[in-house]
Parts: structure tokens; sequence; C-alpha cells
């Protein structure tokens, strides 16, 4: 007795070997309409405006016990003047969750309004959710600018 | 009268149209002193034809981007006509959406509407709540104002917390490292194009499955009508119930005027990426219970961050409370006394956080 089965038997590479070929085919038509969209899905990297030093503002425009927020490329950074006169400047971004921190002159230090962070004038996270200290800057006064600019890794 | 009948009969013999409404006039709807219940899908729907609609209005005036966005909605809330009311409403109804979205997610699971067959549904269905907490989401920062700038920040911060797959859905989001006018273009983008069609498909999928397996009946009733078929109450879908169902609209549309009318949505001020958080930053309400709880998390648990653990609790919750239907046994009662107390917990739960958010510093 012949099977109807095994009569398709010889023919059945083959049916195989064009099964694979229009399955092949047909994957890599999906993959080269899906890659590029993945591809282009995904934001391109922004040139960092490399400002390694920045002018954060001019002397005279601070007075003690207070701070401003300014541009560090396309970041915000904050300088603050403390009571001594001193002048502080770092990264303006909260390590929790990214918000942008403020001076309080009441606490006399950096504060986060978004989940009540507190950063001494350091940097350093002393209060509330930042698990980060904040990124410190160098802070130079040159005649009647303040420089800020990122400190060189040691 | 007889006009009507013509056009209708016309419509008929090019359209088959009373094929098509026949399955409407087989479908009924189960009477019981819980049948108000069924009300909270349809408002729902309802709802979301408004925010169809008021949205495709705004778009006539509102402009995507870090500079005009908005300039465009102050633009349609003082100069256009009756701009302020529309925006208002649309407002309004997506926060009104969202609230019967979970009353009714809520009042299938205590009416146990979910069991078999009707897991595909309840599956839609939490899929569907999900977008629509994604239009809340994406449309809450399309008026780049402060609050929303700084609330869209801190809620893809948080995706960015997510380990491994995290960074790069956050880089996603925003379309860049930081939130700023690519964000906003992306969002708009999401909020117009890619959330509509999902939840247009998903609604229908929605309606149909509802419409194929009939109108659940809270188990006890069911035992007790199979029992006694004699004690069996039902009402025509259409048009008895779909009259009443209209009703309910009207009343919600009423409601909905009435709140935008009489408390305008305000603006705030507009964004600027390089001044301060304001203090007191919340998210809308919907999230603020998942907002208030990751605040309470201690920063560190053992070694892994607080956050990421919290974050990770709430995506193992929502996969869970997505395959409900498939957890609970059959009908064994201690898995169903079981699901009940989850969403009973749930319920508190949510609603106690929110409430705690709201009134916490
Ligand atoms: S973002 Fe600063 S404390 Fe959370």
């Amino acid at each position: 007795m012949i099977s109807p089965g095994d009569r398709l038997s010889p023919p059945l590479p083959r049916r195989r070997f064009v099964e694979v070929l229009l399955g092949g085919g047909f994957l890599a038509t999906v993959v080269a309409f899906v890659y590029p969209v993945l591809q282009y899905l995904i934001p391109p990297k922004e040139a960092d405006l490399g400002s390694d030093s920045v002018v954060a503002g001019r002397t005279g425009e601070l007075k003690p016990n207070s701070g401003k927020i300014f541009r560090f490329g396309n970041r915000p950074g904050i300088l603050i003047r403390t009571s001594s006169g001193e002048y502080r400047a770092m990264s303006a971004i909260c390590t929790h969750l990214s918000c942008t921190v403020q001076y309080r002159d009441d606490m006399q230090h950096v504060w986060c309004a978004c989940h009540n962070g507190h950063y001494d004038l350091n940097g350093k996270n002393i209060a509330g959710p930042p698990p980060r200290p904040l990124e410190l800057f160098e802070a130079q006064v040159r005649g009647d600018e303040i420089f800020v600019r990122r400190r060189r890794e040691t | 009268m007889s006009r009507l009948r013509n056009v209708r009969n016309w419509l008929d013999e090019r359209f088959g149209w009373e094929d098509l409404i026949a399955p409407l006039r087989k479908k009924t709807v189960p009477l019981h002193r819980l049948s108000y219940w069924y009300f909270l899908g349809g408002i729902t729907l309802f709802l979301f034809v408004v925010q169809v609609l008021t949205g495709i209005l705004l778009l006539l005036y509102y402009r995507p981007g870090a500079n005009e966005a908005f300039e465009s909605v102050q633009y349609i809330m003082t100069q256009v006509r009756f701009g302020w009311l529309i925006r208002s409403i649309h407002s309004w109804s997506a926060n009104l959406m969202i609230f019967t979205a979970f009353a009714h997610m809520f009042s299938v699971l205590f009416l146990k509407a979910y069991r078999k067959p009707r897991e595909l549904t309840w599956v839609s269905g939490v899929i569907l709540l999900f977008l629509v907490m994604g239009f809340g989401f994406s449309g809450y920062l399309l008026p780049w104002n402060t609050l929303a700038f700084f609330a869209t920040k801190v809620g893809t911060e948080i995706t960015g917390q997510v380990p491994i797959i995290g960074k790069p859905l956050m880089i996603f989001l925003r379309g860049g490292e930081d939130v700023t006018g690519a964000t906003l273009t992306r969002f708009f983008g999401f909020h117009v194009a890619v959330l509509p069609g999902l939840a247009t498909a998903l609604i229908l999928v929605h309606l149909l499955l509802v419409q194929r397996l009939g109108i659940s009946v809270p188990p006890k009733l069911e035992v007790e009508w199979t029992a006694n078929p004699s004690a069996k109450r039902e009402m025509k879908f259409f048009p008895n119930f779909m009259l009443r169902e209209m009703m309910a609209w009207y009343v919600a549309l009423g409601v909905l005027g009435l709140l935008a009318a009489v408390f305008p949505w305000n603006l705030g001020v507009k964004a600027d990426p390089f001044v301060s958080a304001p203090a007191g930053i919340k998210p809308e309400w919907y999230f603020l219970f998942m907002f208030q709880t990751l605040k309470l998390i201690p920063p560190k648990l053992w070694f892994i961050d607080g956050e990421v653990l919290g974050v990770l609790a709430f995506g193992a919750i929502a996969l869970l409370w997505l395959l409900l239907p498939f957890l609970e046994s059959n009908n064994t009662s201690r898995t169903k006394r079981w699901i009940t107390g989850a969403a009973v917990f749930a319920l508190a739960y949510m609603a106690g956080m929110t409430i705690y958010g709201h009134f916490a510093q």
C-alpha cells in the first residue's frame, strides 16, 4: 500500500528548500524594515556643547548668601556666594530625579524642591532622597567675571 | 416618519443594515440591584469621544515646540473664542475619564466579570487603562509649563531607574538625555497619533468581546438564576438600555460642562530649563499613589536603590493585574476571596496614598 504521504516524500526536500527560501526572504524583509525604524526612534546624540569653562556671572551680581542658576553648556549649574563671600559652583541637576535645585538663604545650603533633598555647600547630599553628591565645579574670579569649569579628573 | 423608513430601506438594501444591528437587538443586559455599575464602561467611552473631538479642536491652534507650545495654549485660552472652554473641557474630561476607567475596572473586579470566558476582555481593558494613563502623562507636558516640565522630568527619570532597559527607554521617551523641545515633540506625537491609534483599535476589540460574550452577571446571581430560570430578569440593550446609557452620558456632559465652566483649567508659568524647580511639585492625582509610595521607600534597601525596587514592584504588580483572571484557579472559593481581598486592599491603598500624597508637603 502506498499512502498519499509516501508519494509526496521524494519532492519534500525541494519543498522545504522553497519554504526556507520564502521564510528567510520574508524575515529579511521584516528586518530590513524594522531595523531602520528602530534606529530612527533613537535620538541622535547631541554634541555636548563641550563648554568646559563658562562665565557664570559677574562679581557684584550676587550678594553674600545667595545663589543663581547659570547655563553650563546645555545643563543648568548653580553659582553660590556663601555668607563669607566665597564663590561655589556645582551642577544644579538633583541626583535624585534630576529636578533643578536652588539655593536657600534661610538654610544656607542647596535644596531641591521636588522631594525635599538637601546638599551642603560642597555639593554633598546631606538629607532627603538624593543618593549622590552634586558634581562640584571650580569657580574662579578673573577680573569682574566669575569663571566656572569642570574639575579635572584626578 | 415614512421618509426615515425610506432611508432605512435604502440603506438596508445596499448595506444589509438590519443584519448589522441584529446582534445589538438580540443583546440583553441583566437587571439586578447592581446594574448601575454597567454604566461606567459606557461613560468612559463617551468621555473618550469627547476627548477625541475636543482634541481635534485644540489641534487647530496648538503648536508643539518649546518656543511656541505655551504661547499657543495661551492664545487658545485668551484669543480664540471659547478656546478656554474647549481646553478646560479637554482637561476635565481627561481627568474624569481616568476616574471612570478606574471605577469601571474596580466594578468589574468586584462583580467578578473578568472570569472565564471574559479573560481577554479584562486584558484588553487593563491595557486600555495603561494607555489612558499614557494619554494623561503625555498630554500633561504639552502646555509646556513649569509644573509639567518637572513632572515629566521626574516621571521619565523614574522610567530610567528600571535596570538595563530603563536608560535607553528614558532616552527614547525624552528624545535625548534631557527633557527639551525634542521631548515635547515626541510626547505630542504619542498623544495625538500613536496612543489614539492604539486606543481606538483596542476599544474596538474590547467592545467586540463584550458584544460576543454578552454581559456578565455576578456569580451569586448566576447560581440563583440557573437554579431558578424564572427569576431571571433582563433588559433589551437596544434601544432600552442604550437610552438609559445616553441619559447617563447626558448627565456626564452636564457635569463636564459645569466643571469646565466654573473651574477653568489654568495654565501656570512657562517652563524654563534654567530655573529652579518650584516647591510643591506633585504629579497628577492618578499618579500620586505611586509617587507617594516611592517617596516612602528609603533611598537604600540592603544594596539596591529604594527607587529601583519600587519601580520594579509596580511593574510586577501591573503585570499581575493584567493577568489576574488567569491567577484565579477553577472556582475554589478560596482564590475568589483572595482576589476580592487583593482588590479591596488595592482600592484602599490607592485611595489612602492619594489622600496622603495630597496633603503631604
Ligand atoms: S529630584 Fe531632587 S529630591 Fe527628588
